[in-house]
């Protein structure tokens, strides 16, 4: 079930019924009311339950400004929440930091790296400051993950000269530094071209493919779709929806709408297969789908002479359920 | 699409409850484990004994893993500092100053009213590492010292390394003591690069010989030396303190030529107000007053009581200011 907190609602952490069952445990991150207000009285996190189920791509999605970045700085005990608390593998933060971050690969709002060493020097440089990075394997550690994002061949060149997405792939490699049980990735297609959204949207399938639990912020929901099993939905620094994509999808399920000028006939032959939720306009036919196959509803329709001029299923994407959710598009400046 | 996405949950689901990831081979080869072996599930058991074995091994050479890891960590800081173009420059126009210093004194010569410490120069080459340290040890030593402490946290948190280095993760009172040991071997080598370069320049254009003290006596070449390396080293823990007066104040801001510039106007407030003769009171208990006290050392016996004084004062300094460094960076929230 799809759990949506309302305006207002202020109950703990909604259950979750899904295909793990989802105890502490099996989080790699959950936060419990997590509340950041910076100084100033801006609110940027608003009490906030959070779980990602381990093993899982969670997609956490909101527009700009919704409190991702603070989620994720809270997360990684870069900043430290007002109140509430948050664990994550199983450490409560930031208390646990030195023993859950090494475990974790992160890349935190944009690349940054120093200009005048090369790619491969950055990354030694990132590897020395993490205190259980074993030194012997370094070099090769650094080389492997520059090849697995593609920079192998650019590792000499000083960061410098490398270009947006070359940089935003040295700063996904530096996550991948070490053998990773979470990777928090803060926007990491930012500015890639279509080429590199689509080569890391794969990486991040690989990674998640040996059992790495990706937790991933973006605000094009289309992105999401397409690479996340669960997701989160923030709004306003709050968690409007929280689950899989499948328990979001469901209750909207996909429309068949029949063009006709016989709507009433239409009407019946649709009721007769059994369809869900018959409208009638004035020259067209709404049903819910079901499990029945678009083909056959055509078929008998036709069979039985109603005058289809137009026949589609509409499938809901998830950007109209969640312009539904944070009442504004997702690649709005918020 | 939308059937591509419903496969795609439903298959990762199994996958994560069926294989949990493997704590055991990611922390038997990053080291102490530790901590994992005793606070992972019983459901991964089969790991978790991978890891206890680890952490095992792992334990009875925790400590000195640790260091490594710290050393590690200091030999990149250091890496950083004594690669980054800027403070190569810093260090080869520190080196240029005890040159142009010599040269001077060769062409010019020097009359009556020059100091008795320049006119030594002529007569041992020895002296113009004195001389060059006391004429840089107030500006110039200072200034250097200045950029790099005062750029250590600042100019992380203004690159964004910072967020990086943190989450790497470094550790913040770790990091904060690296950046301390950074800026104190910078500052030695501050020094050292002026004294050697004093050293060479003084052999290569003056008699070198047994060396006049300042209080008349004379020793011999050797006793000079170690005299010398007596002065650099007190020199250098007099930038020392400076540089963790720079610290603290490059945790305060991301803006880093703010923090550079804040340490060296610093360095300038105090020398004033240590040239007001109204203000005598305060005069021991600024920094600059004694950044050039190391003349002690070349008198025969060795003034210890004044420099001791003097490194009582930077050690004062380096503590608190340490203090506010470590007070302020440890809990700050990190934004940049």
């Amino acid at each position: 079930m799809t759990t949506i907190t309302g305006e207002g609602a202020h109950e703990a952490a909604p259950p979750r019924v899904t295909h793990t069952e989802a105890s502490p445990g099996d989080c790699s991150i959950v936060a419990r009311g997590l509340t950041k207000r910076f100084r100033g009285g801006q609110v940027a996190v608003d009490d906030l339950h959070l779980s990602v189920p381990r093993g899982s791509v969670f997609g956490f999605l909101g527009p700009n400004g919704s409190g991702k970045t603070t989620t994720i700085r809270m997360l990684l005990g870069l900043i430290s929440p007002t109140s509430g608390a948050c664990e994550v593998l199983g450490r409560p933060m930031p208390g646990g930091l030195a023993s859950a971050l090494p475990k974790v690969g992160a890349v935190v709002e944009g690349p940054a790296f120093y200009p005048y060493l090369s790619g491969q020097a950055n990354l030694l440089r990132y590897d020395a400051a993490d205190p259980k990075a074993d030194p012997r394997t370094a070099r090769q550690r650094v080389g492997a993950a520059l090849d697995r994002v593609g920079l192998g061949a650019a590792a000499g060149k000083r960061y410098r000269a490398y270009s947006l997405g070359m940089r935003q792939r040295l700063a996904i490699a530096g996550a991948l530094l070490g053998p990773r049980e979470l990777l928090v990735l803060d926007e990491p297609t930012n500015g890639l071209d279509p080429q590199g959204t689509r080569e890391v949207r794969s990486l991040i399938k690989e990674i998640a493919s040996d059992g790495t639990t990706v937790f991933v912020s973006s605000h094009l929901l289309a992105e999401v779709e397409q690479m996340c099993t669960d997701i989160g939905v923030m709004r306003t620094g709050r968690l409007v929806a929280q689950g899989t994509i499948a328990e979001l999808r469901a209750g909207h399920e996909p429309r068949v709408r029949v063009e006709t000028p016989h709507p009433a006939q239409a009407a019946s032959v649709l009721n007769r297969l059994g369809l869900a939720r018959v409208r009638t306009g004035e020259d067209d036919v709404e049903a819910e789908l079901g499990g029945h196959a678009p083909e056959v509803v055509c078929a008998e329709l036709v069979g039985d002479g109603v005058a289809v001029r137009g026949f589609t299923v509409v499938r809901p994407s998830l950007e109209e359920l969640f312009v539904g959710l944070t009442g504004e598009g997702f690649d709005v400046d918020g | 699409m939308s059937t591509v996405e419903t496969e795609n949950s439903t298959s990762s689901a199994p996958t994560a409850a069926d294989t949990p990831p493997e704590p055991g081979t990611g922390t038997a080869t990053r080291g102490a484990a530790i901590g994992d072996a005793s606070v992972a599930g019983g459901a991964r058991s089969g790991a978790v004994a991978r890891a206890a074995g680890a952490g095992h091994r792992d334990r009875s050479d925790a400590s000195p893993g640790a260091a490594r890891a710290v050393l590690r960590l200091v030999g990149s800081e250091l890496g950083l500092t004594f690669r980054r173009p800027r403070n190569i420059a810093m260090l080869i126009l520190l080196a240029c100053v005890p040159v142009v210093i010599g040269v001077a004194l060769k062409a010019f010569g020097s009359d009556e009213e020059t100091p008795a410490i320049v006119t030594q120069v002529a007569g041992n080459g020895l002296m113009l590492t004195f001389l060059s340290l006391s004429m840089l040890v107030q500006l110039l030593l200072p200034l250097a010292v200045g950029v790099v402490a005062g750029d250590s946290i600042a100019g992380e948190a203004n690159a964004g390394t910072l967020r990086y280095l943190l989450t790497a993760p470094a550790g913040r009172t770790r990091l904060l003591a690296v950046k301390a040991v950074n800026i104190g071997v910078f500052g030695l080598a501050a020094c050292a690069v002026v004294a050697v370069s004093g050293l060479i320049t003084g052999l290569v254009m003056f008699p070198v010989g047994p060396v006049t003290l300042l209080s008349g006596t004379t020793v011999p070449i050797m006793d000079g030396v170690l005299r010398v390396l007596i002065v650099t080293g007190y020199s250098a823990v007099g930038m020392a303190a400076l540089g963790l007066v720079g610290l603290a104040v490059s945790t305060l801001t991301e803006v880093p030529i703010g923090a550079v510039a804040a340490t060296v106007v610093t360095v300038v407030f105090s020398q004033v107000i240590g040239a007001i003769p109204q203000l005598g009171p305060v005069r021991p208990y600024l920094l600059t007053t004694w950044w050039s006290s190391f003349d002690g050392a070349l008198r025969d016996p060795i003034a210890t009581d004044v420099m001791g004084q003097g490194l009582l004062v930077f050690a004062a300094y380096a503590l608190v200011f340490g203090a506010i460094a470590w007070g302020r960076f440890s809990g700050r929230d990190i934004t940049s």
